[in-house]
């Protein structure tokens, strides 16, 4: 009897502690991450972090604040859920200056892109209108989602694809000075609702091949709906998206439709892709990130795809993809892979996913992003990796936030109550509780993780003076003013475009390849540059696109650290040449052209 | 969600073949939930992944085998800690490890720590899962979204789950509820002007299914009178049609929370009320002793 009592107070306890334990966990966790959440100057972020950001975008001259779509009235009660996208970013240096320069999308009917040169100075100047890509959006043509540049011609200068939701358009670039619309003539279909696209050359034969990733069905005209049954059919397992489309350069400024003959076929709804060679065959695979379900993993087999999300264990998990991007992050030669997805506290805790490559045979991955700690983005859009503050390692950088509408009235509620019913419901967009003014996930803190290169990321967003409470969408990274650093463009969904610049410790140094094919495409999409210094070893390759409707400088970028020795750098390029840089300096920018 | 929704024999079983014994009522409802589970996660992949489930299910069974050995001096049948065990893993929705563990460890051991003259007041799952929601709520959230994505699976469930119900002679709880929840869903959406089928929505999804047929069934957390189990489950879809109206995402969990305890707490209060009056006229003309 009285051992049953000691028992029973033990049990008490024991369960009084259980009860304590979120609270103490909580406790730890916000105690870690304390000193990385208060803003200071940029001094003590740099002396600490080893850099800090300033948000520039006025004193660079640019007052862009994006619109965004006004779709069919009959969408009205929920028309900032369904026209939340648009806002986009992407780096090009379209008049081969040397200088980056950035192009920008709007997306209200009769709103303008905007293309910005780069003065060299510190500022920039839009010269879309007098290059003939700002009026884009006409009526009867859709809208614009994302932009991304490739030299499909070898012609030396980038030429545009535009993504959007409507008449999709593909410009030459002639020589910097301006660019014609070849969309007819290239033979791209009259409507996609495409919300990504990457350049890439799957066959390496050269030229490069695009790849179009549908949201809605293509039978959908926005602006005039056939009815309303036009939403996904489910939150988690939606296959009633957009169509993908892989278009093969013919090398007469025509594109061929292969995407089934190559093994693509899928109606997800694709909000973000990338491409890389991630098992060292020499042929670039490409990552799909859907929302409202899995990721697909296409392995390219020399020139032909097949889906291996599942196998790969990328492809199990159904959430709502809407980033991708890879990064070496531990050094070690392999791409891990960010994918983007929704947290909301109590609410829906998907976690975003770090998809790290495990060793062994074979093709296979582990979501580490808990482990690391990237894993709590709220709801998740654009991420992109790079060195921010030149320590060798890896940073990542993350944009979120849905809709900011009512500070105190949420519509979570009503989200949850319909997202998780049958189809019939979820599919219609009249079943959906208008919103009203409220916020859906409005109003969060970015995330800015530095990698402390022995498996954890910290958050220092807020130190490092990254501050804002916009609706984030896309960010790329560039090097803007030549200067060593990854400067961050932001583009945010009825909100400013934002430049953060960054300015980093003196004492840490970098270096940057700028390739150029010969043999390969022109634009070395694909090419992929090993580093080795100080014992170290890192690899990037050259994008076409990746992210969140975005894409980022061209040109890579290397953090070295302090006082660096680099041993060499291999670069393979999609020709199949590989080649060894030695005698590499730090703080250079490197122009390398690929050898015959 | 812990006990089967068939009620375990009395007497200890005669000595049975295989086949008989997965037709044990006390197997029913975990070989049903496991189907559930297994069709599910093989289908549309429901689950976080089997580790989280796993780990749900070994730390419920473990908590059960060792607290019922210290507290009832024996080990207890595993059926109802495996259903908790699978409950945790299917409703509660974490990247974390830790939140299953605990969430299960909480579940079992609410049955032993919460005790009313000698009985357990909370449903343990909902216990669990509640204390979650409310305590970690940046760490986890329920299940409030789809799976799959069309009536066959859902029709498949229904039918399967109404036809074990039926059998336990526990149908009219869950029907009771359906029913209270469908009226007030119409009557919500004439007060707030939302769509009904928004209102509608939430009962076609996966949480229903398993809260109209393991949770609110639960024989060792209802009461026991037929009138009294309707009563209760009109009374959980009562209050949770006022949550509704607060926006309270997981209302159906929160108003069982609630409505459960009280219901048995009301329930035992009568018996010790119709005991004491019987008392006077028990010592008089004492009742025969049951064999």
């Amino acid at each position: 009897m009285k051992r049953v009592s000691l028992a029973r107070v033990l049990l008490t306890v024991v369960f009084a502690g259980m009860l304590a334990t979120p609270a103490i966990m909580r406790r730890y966790a916000s105690q870690r991450g304390e000193s990385a959440s208060v803003h200071t100057d940029c001094q003590s972020a740099i002396s600490r972090y080893g850099f800090c950001f300033e948000e520039v975008s006025k004193q660079a001259g640019i007052d862009f604040v994006h619109e965004a779509p006004v779709l069919d009235p009959k969408l009205n009660g929920i028309m900032p859920e369904v026209a939340s996208m648009g806002a986009s970013v992407s780096i090009v240096d379209f008049d081969g200056d040397g200088w980056p320069d950035i192009y920008v999308t709007n997306s209200r009917i009769g709103s303008m892109n905007h293309l910005y040169r780069n003065n060299h100075d510190g500022t920039f100047t839009d010269v879309a209108a007098q290059l003939g890509i700002a009026d884009v959006n006409r009526p009867g043509t859709g809208v614009s989602m994302g932009a991304v540049w490739g030299d499909y011609d070898n012609d030396g200068y980038e030429d545009l694809f535009l993504i959007k939701w409507g008449k999709p358009e593909l410009f030459h670039n002639d020589g910097g000075k301006g660019f014609t619309r070849v969309t007819e003539s290239a033979g791209l279909p009259p409507w996609i609702n495409a919300n990504t696209a990457v350049w890439l050359d799957y066959d390496n034969d050269g030229k490069l091949d695009l790849f179009v990733g549908g949201y809605y069905p293509e039978d959908v005209n926005l602006w005039r709906l056939a009815n309303t049954r036009m939403m996904p059919e489910s939150f988690e397992y939606a296959k009633n998206g957009g169509r993908k489309y892989l278009f093969h350069n013919l090398g007469n400024g025509r594109f061929e439709e292969i995407s089934a003959k190559a093994g693509i076929s899928s109606r997800r709804w694709a909000l973000a892709c990338a491409a890389a060679d991630l098992r060292g065959t020499g042929y670039p695979d490409l990552f799909v990130a859907d929302d409202y379900g899995v990721s697909e993993l296409y392995l390219n087999d020399h020139g032909h795809f097949h889906e291996a999300g599942a196998e790969t264990g990328v492809g199990f998990a159904p959430k709502s993809g809407m980033n991708a991007s890879f990064g070496d992050i531990f050094n070690q030669g392999r791409y891990s892979i960010y994918v983007s997805n929704i947290s909301e506290e109590g609410v829906l805790i998907q976690g975003n996913n770090l998809w790290v490559p495990e060793d062994g045979s074979g093709l296979h991955y582990r979501n580490m992003a808990r482990d690391l700690g990237v894993e709590l983005g709220g709801w998740s859009f654009g991420a992109q990796f790079g060195d921010l503050n030149n320590d060798g390692n890896l940073d990542l950088f993350l944009e979120n936030g849905f809709i900011s509408a009512s500070r105190t009235q949420s519509y979570w509620y009503d989200f949850s109550k319909v997202a998780g019913g049958n189809s019939s419901i979820i599919s219609d967009a009249l079943h959906w509780p208008p919103f009203d003014g409220r916020s859906l996930s409005g109003y969060q803190q970015k995330k800015v993780w530095i990698n402390d290169g022995a498996g954890k990321f910290e958050d220092v967003a807020q130190a490092v003076g990254v501050t804002d409470r916009y609706d984030g969408r896309a960010v790329a990274l560039a090097d803007l003013w030549n200067t060593g650093t990854l400067d961050a463009v932001v583009a945010n969904q009825r909100g400013p475009l934002l430049i953060y610049k960054d300015v980093v410790a003196p004492n840490r140094d970098w270096i940057e390849f700028d390739l150029e094919g010969t043999g390969s495409n022109r634009s070395a999409i694909g090419a992929q540059v090993t580093l080795f210094w100080s014992g170290k070893e890192q690899v990037q390759s050259v994008a076409g696109g990746n992210g969140f409707a975005s894409e980022n400088d061209r040109r890579l970028h290397f953090g070295l650290g302090e006082n660096p020795q680099i041993e060499k750098a291999v670069i393979r390029w999609p020709s199949g040449i590989v080649q060894t840089l030695d005698h590499l300096t730090p703080n250079r920018l490197v122009h390398v052209k690929e050898p015959a | 969600m812990n006990s089967p929704a068939v009620a375990a024999p009395q007497s200890a079983p005669p000595p049975r073949v295989l086949w008989k014994t997965l037709l044990d009522s006390r197997f029913t409802p975990p070989i049903f939930i496991t189907l559930i589970l297994l069709v599910g996660n093989l289908s549309f992949g429901i689950l976080e992944s089997y580790q989280k489930t796993l780990l749900a299910i070994g730390v419920s069974i473990a908590g059960e085998m060792i607290l019922g050995r210290i507290f009832l001096g024996k080990w207890p049948h595993p059926s109802s800690a495996y259903i908790t065990g699978i409950s945790v893993g299917i409703l509660l929705r974490s990247p974390a490890y830790w939140t299953y563990a605990l969430c299960a460890a909480l579940s079992i051991t609410s049955k032993y720590a919460l005790r009313f003259r000698g009985r357990h007041i909370w449903n343990p799952s909902n216990f669990g899962i509640c204390a979650m929601l409310f305590l970690a709520s940046d760490a986890v959230a329920g299940l409030s979204i789809q799976w799959g994505n069309n009536f066959a699976s859902l029709i498949v469930i229904w039918v399967l789950g109404s036809l074990i119900l039926w059998r336990a002679r526990r149908f009219h709880i869950t029907a009771v509820y359906v029913v209270s929840f469908i009226a007030l869903s119409l009557v919500r959406a004439h007060i707030t002007g939302d769509p009904w089928q928004s209102e509608i929505s939430p009962i076609t999804g996966p949480m229903y299914q398993l809260f109209i047929f393991f949770m609110i069934t639960d024989p060792k957390t209802t009461v026991r009178s037929r009138t009294g189990q309707c009563i209760v489950a009109f009374t959980i879809a009562l209050v949770e049609f006022f949550m509704r109206l607060d926006s309270s995402i997981y209302a159906p969990l929160y108003a069982l929370f609630w409505v459960g305890p009280a219901a048995l707490l009301i329930e035992m209060w009568l018996d010790a009320r119709r005991k004491r009056a019987a008392a006077p006229f028990a010592t008089l003309d004492p009742a025969p002793a049951r064999p």
